[in-house]
Formats: C-alpha cells, sequence, structure tokens
C-alpha cells in the first residue's frame, strides 16, 4: 500500500524542498518507487534542488488540467531508476490547484505501483500547503531550533490534527514525525541554542531525525545533488539515519556532539 | 572558534527561548479549537477591567479546558502591586 508523506513546516527557509530531495532519494536508493511533488505552486524550486530544473517539460498544473498525461510530467531521476519528480507550475494562477485534482493525481500515482509519494509543501498555511497535507498518512515536520519556526510547527501540527482527509474523515490522525535542520551542537552546548529535547518537549512529537548544521547543504544545492548522496558528509549520514526510521527501523540519534577539537584547534580557529 | 571569540562568549539564551515558547505555545494550542469569540472576549475583558486597574495586556489569561464533557472557562487575571502612595 503507498504512502503519502508530506514535507512542511509553516515557516520558510528551514529546509523543507532539501528535507523532500533527500529522504525521497533515500527511500528510493532502497528500492522503493518514490515520486517527489513541488507543491509550491509559482515558485518551483524541488526541480532545482533535485539537478532536473532543464529536463522539466510538463508539470503537476499541466496534469490536472489534462494538459498532459501523468507520464509525460513525471521526471525520471538520473541517479536512481526508482525515483521520479513532478514539477511545481510557475502559473501565477493560485487556484490552478484543487482538492479534486490533486487527488485524482495521487490516485493515478497509487495506482501506477509508487510505494511512496513525498508531497514539499510550500511555507505559509496558505492553500499550496494544505493542499500538500490534506491527503498524506505521514508528515514529516521540518523545525530549526529557533523560537519562530518552532512557533510556526506548533501552529502545522494543529492543522495536521484538523484540516487533512484522515482528520475530517475521523481515521486515524496523520502521524507526525519531527525533523530538526541546521542543528549546532556546539551552539546548544553554549547553552546559546535550544536542544532537541527542548524543542521535543515543546511540540511533544518524536523525533525522526537530526541535521547538523553543514555548509554541504549548499554545496549540494548548488550542484543540483539532493545532499543524502554526499556519502562523505555528516548530513547525509543523519539524513539516511531518518529514512531508516521512517521505514520503521531503531537507529540512535547522533552528532547531537560536538567534534572533540584538539587545544590548537580550539584556540586557533577551524 | 578565534582566540578573541574564546574569552567573549554569547550569553546563554536558549533557556529564554524554551520559555518563551512553553508559555505561547500552550497558550496557542488551548486556543485551537476553541471558539472563535476567545480572542475579542480577551480584548473586550482587557477594556472592562482597564477601566478600573491599568493591568498590563499579559496580565490577562484566559483558558478554555475540556474535561469530562464540559468546558471550563478560566480567566485569570494579575492585578499590579499596590505601589505606595
Amino acid at each position: 500500500m503507498a504512502e503519502i508523506i508530506v514535507t512542511t513546516s509553516g515557516k520558510g527557509g528551514v529546509g523543507k524542498t532539501t528535507t523532500s530531495a533527500s529522504i525521497a532519494s533515500g527511500i528510493a536508493r532502497r528500492g522503493k518507487k518514490v515520486a517527489v511533488i513541488d507543491f509550491d505552486i509559482g515558485l518551483r524550486n524541488l526541480d532545482l534542488i533535485m539537478g532536473c530544473e532543464r529536463r522539466v517539460v510538463y508539470d503537476f498544473v499541466n496534469v490536472i488540467q489534462g494538459e498532459s498525461t501523468l507520464k509525460q510530467a513525471l521526471i525520471k531521476d538520473k541517479r536512481i531508476e526508482t525515483l521520479f519528480v513532478l514539477a511545481a507550475s510557475q502559473t501565477r494562477d493560485k487556484d490552478a490547484l484543487s482538492l479534486e485534482g490533486v487527488r485524482k493525481v495521487l490516485d493515478e500515482l497509487i495506482a501506477d505501483g509508487f510505494d511512496y509519494i513525498i508531497c514539499d509543501s510550500p511555507a505559509g498555511i496558505e492553500k499550496g500547503a494544505h493542499l500538500a497535507m490534506y491527503f498524506a498518512d505521514r508528515a514529516i515536520v521540518v523545525v530549526n531550533p529557533e523560537v519562530s519556526s518552532v512557533r510556526d510547527s506548533d501552529r502545522i501540527l494543529g492543522l495536521l490534527a484538523s484540516k487533512t482527509q484522515r482528520a475530517e474523515k475521523d481515521e486515524s490522525k496523520v502521524k507526525e514525525h519531527l525533523l530538526l535542520t541546521r542543528y549546532s551542537p556546539k551552539r546548544v552546548a553554549a547553552g546559546e541554542m535550544m536542544s532537541v529535547d527542548d524543542v521535543k518537549e515543546i511540540l511533544g512529537i518524536e523525533v525522526i531525525g537530526v541535521i547538523p548544521e553543514s555548509p554541504d547543504v549548499l554545496a549540494a544545492s548548488n550542484a543540483g545533488t539532493p545532499v543524502i548522496l554526499n556519502a562523505e558528509s555528516d548530513v547525509s549520514l543523519a539524513y539516511e539515519d531518518a529514512v531508516a526510521r521512517l521505514l520503521g527501523e531503531t537507529v540512535p540519534l547522533r552528532f547531537l556532539e560536538e567534534p572533540k577539537k584538539g587545544f590548537f584547534a580550539r584556540m586557533f580557529g577551524g | 572558534m578565534g582566540l578573541l571569540a574564546f574569552f567573549r562568549r554569547s550569553p546563554a539564551t536558549a533557556n529564554i527561548a524554551k520559555e518563551r515558547l512553553r508559555i505561547i505555545v500552550s497558550q496557542e494550542r488551548s486556543a485551537r479549537g476553541g471558539p472563535d469569540y476567545l480572542p475579542l472576549l480577551r480584548r473586550e475583558l482587557l477594556e472592562v477591567i482597564r477601566k478600573y486597574v491599568n493591568v498590563d495586556p499579559e496580565a490577562i489569561q484566559i483558558n478554555l479546558e475540556r474535561e469530562e464533557g464540559q468546558e471550563v472557562l478560566e480567566l485569570s487575571v494579575q492585578l499590579p502591586e499596590k505601589k505606595a502612595v
């Protein structure tokens, strides 16, 4: 049975698209058939992070409006056999997405044998965000250990519990997972940044991953490679752990401590 | 971290963040799913109270609690300390 997972946050710039790209790639790399959909109508971004921006011919809205088939619009990833991207439309018409249109596309993906559908939500709580979460079975709530991000995430948790199909039909609720990004163990140790436990305590949901702050994220987006595919990076390992947990494995959290440095490195920078 | 930064640490503000979030999140959660008139009720109550006592907007707390099928609207107003005249 296919699972629909929304990546959401409320606040912008916290790492939703980076997360969608890496989680989708990580699951697909394990042989599952995965589609990742950009719901940010008007502001297409996922294609850049996935590195397929020049291969977009048809988009999500084209499919909904019957201007192309789903098959024509799905972009097959060049690195991972079982990974497909559906790009956002750049139309300025915010009403181009409709609940019924989205439902039709998701149903078709499920009928085509996709195992996982990752919905990359736009920031905010407007229509695009609502549609991205509406059909979700699970939600990855991306949060930075910072006051406005945490508060916005709590708003999103409220919406997941009330404005989704599962909530409206009184089915079992959308399963919520917390993913912390831009985590700096050094600043946490210095008392300058809230810890994983602090954020977990405030929001009261289970943590699926902690992604350390790293220049590798920008490097990966510059190159159009999902950061999880950069095997050298702690970020990649942290996302891989999150993928494992998402698929039901028990993996301890890591990268919560600052790597130990020698005396000279501490005194003279590095 | 350079030599200067080693001696001049930023203040530890994470606890302040956590405490502020704890309060605002629990306040927003209790208003969530509750009747839409709560914010307006809060404002109007504040105005009435202010006719008599000069209280801070932060000094008035409204909580809606649901227990065993009944709802309890809890209102608490923190009055300012009496100043010596």
